[in-house]
């Protein structure tokens, strides 16, 4: 491993919270729920150019017990949203939410009888990320907000969690 | 032009079952008596000449709003107020629906299009979906969204709306954000 060159035969004090939070945060699993298009965004953000295994959160769970995070990521119609509860509630505690795109977060574009105007109207929700569909960069953002939310808060219950909104892309230094 | 020849052959078959034939931009469009548009199909599917194999398109139209009247904008506004309507328009409920059949000849590659009209309620269209199987979801969907009954039809199901759904959301009277209630979410714990 080479952490025992480092660390030699000194040791780390800390409180078994702050280090399991620390360990939850560094493994944030998806479960990609990619309803549409932003789910192509999302591979890209899963994939080699943004490459999110430096966050941790390389392994995509199909199986929803496996994850911790639900990215939802497109056009949630009335028809879909009961699918998307029902892999919500099969996802093991302690889980999080993110809205991808305008559409999971308020319906977008698609104002009309068929599309739930907000994802928020049957799952609570941590981060809502703008753009239509969002950069990797920004999707990445909302991974972070996740983590710092993970760090601050620990795995309280979902729902009384506050949620974050993100509109803009974090400004990027080359 | 073979939808031209069509046409013809068609007026020459069925001479009590063609209404009209008009073209627009060297686009046939003939329109037919409901209660024949098995036969007239099953005719230009099989004509040695013709052979128009393939249904690219069942689709439904809702005309009750004429188009480029004035009516027109004050329906939208108060889509619950059907005294908007005028007298022309209540006499047009009749033939208040449309299907058009887009119709195409693999061997000649060209369309030909049909036309029916189909009265607000009662009245059923024959299926064309026992002359080409392609017909079977595009009649679900006309039906699932106007309403539109067609009689001889093998699963006449909602294709995109869920089966317990009420109400017909193409229609022009449907309001653009629905009816409150008709389509329930899952409960926020």
């Amino acid at each position: 491993m080479g952490l025992e060159k480092a660390m030699g035969d000194s040791f780390v004090v800390t409180k078994l919270n702050e280090a399991i939070r620390w360990c939850q945060k560094n493994s944030v699993w998806p479960q990609p729920m990619g309803i549409s298009c932003c789910a192509i965004e999302m591979m890209a953000f899963a994939s080699s150019r943004f490459d999110v295994s430096r966050f941790g959160s390389e392994v995509f769970r199909f199986s929803p017990r496996q994850a911790d995070l639900m990215i939802v990521a497109g056009t949630t119609t009335y028809k879909m949203a009961h699918v998307v509860r029902k892999i919500y509630d099969q996802m093991p505690d302690p889980k999080w939410v993110i809205a991808m795109g305008v559409c999971t977060s308020s319906g977008g574009m698609y104002r009309t009888y068929s599309v739930v105007q907000g994802i928020d109207q049957f799952i609570p929700v941590d981060v809502y990320v703008g753009g239509c569909p969002p950069r990797p960069d920004n999707l990445i953002h909302a991974l972070m907000m996740i983590q710092k939310k993970i760090e601050r808060e620990g795995s309280k219950e979902h729902h009384q969690a506050q949620p974050i909104f993100i509109d803009q892309p974090p400004t990027i230094s080359v | 032009m073979i939808a031209q020849r069509a046409a013809e052959k068609l007026k020459e078959r069925f001479p009590d079952a063609v209404l009209s034939v008009s073209e627009f931009r060297e686009q046939i469009l003939v329109q037919v008596e409901t209660s024949t548009v098995r036969d007239v199909c099953i005719f230009l599917r099989d004509d040695e000449e013709l052979q128009f194999d393939m249904a690219i398109d069942v689709l439904g139209a809702d005309r009750l709003v004429v188009e480029g009247t004035s009516e027109k904008a004050d329906y939208i506004n108060d889509p619950f107020d059907r005294q908007i309507r005028s007298k022309k328009q209540e006499i047009s409920m009749n033939e208040r629906f449309e299907v058009i059949y887009v119709l195409y000849s693999n061997k000649h590659k060209e369309y030909v299009r049909l036309k029916v009209s189909v009265a607000e309620s009662g009245q059923k269209v024959p299926s064309v979906a026992p002359v080409w199987k392609s017909a079977n979801w595009a009649e679900r969907e006309a039906y699932d969204m106007f309403g539109i009954e067609f009689e001889g039809h093998p699963d006449l199901r909602r294709v995109y709306m869920p089966e317990y759904f009420e109400h017909f959301p193409l229609r022009k009277d449907f309001p653009l954000m629905g009816i409150p209630g008709s389509l329930p979410l899952p409960d926020k714990q």
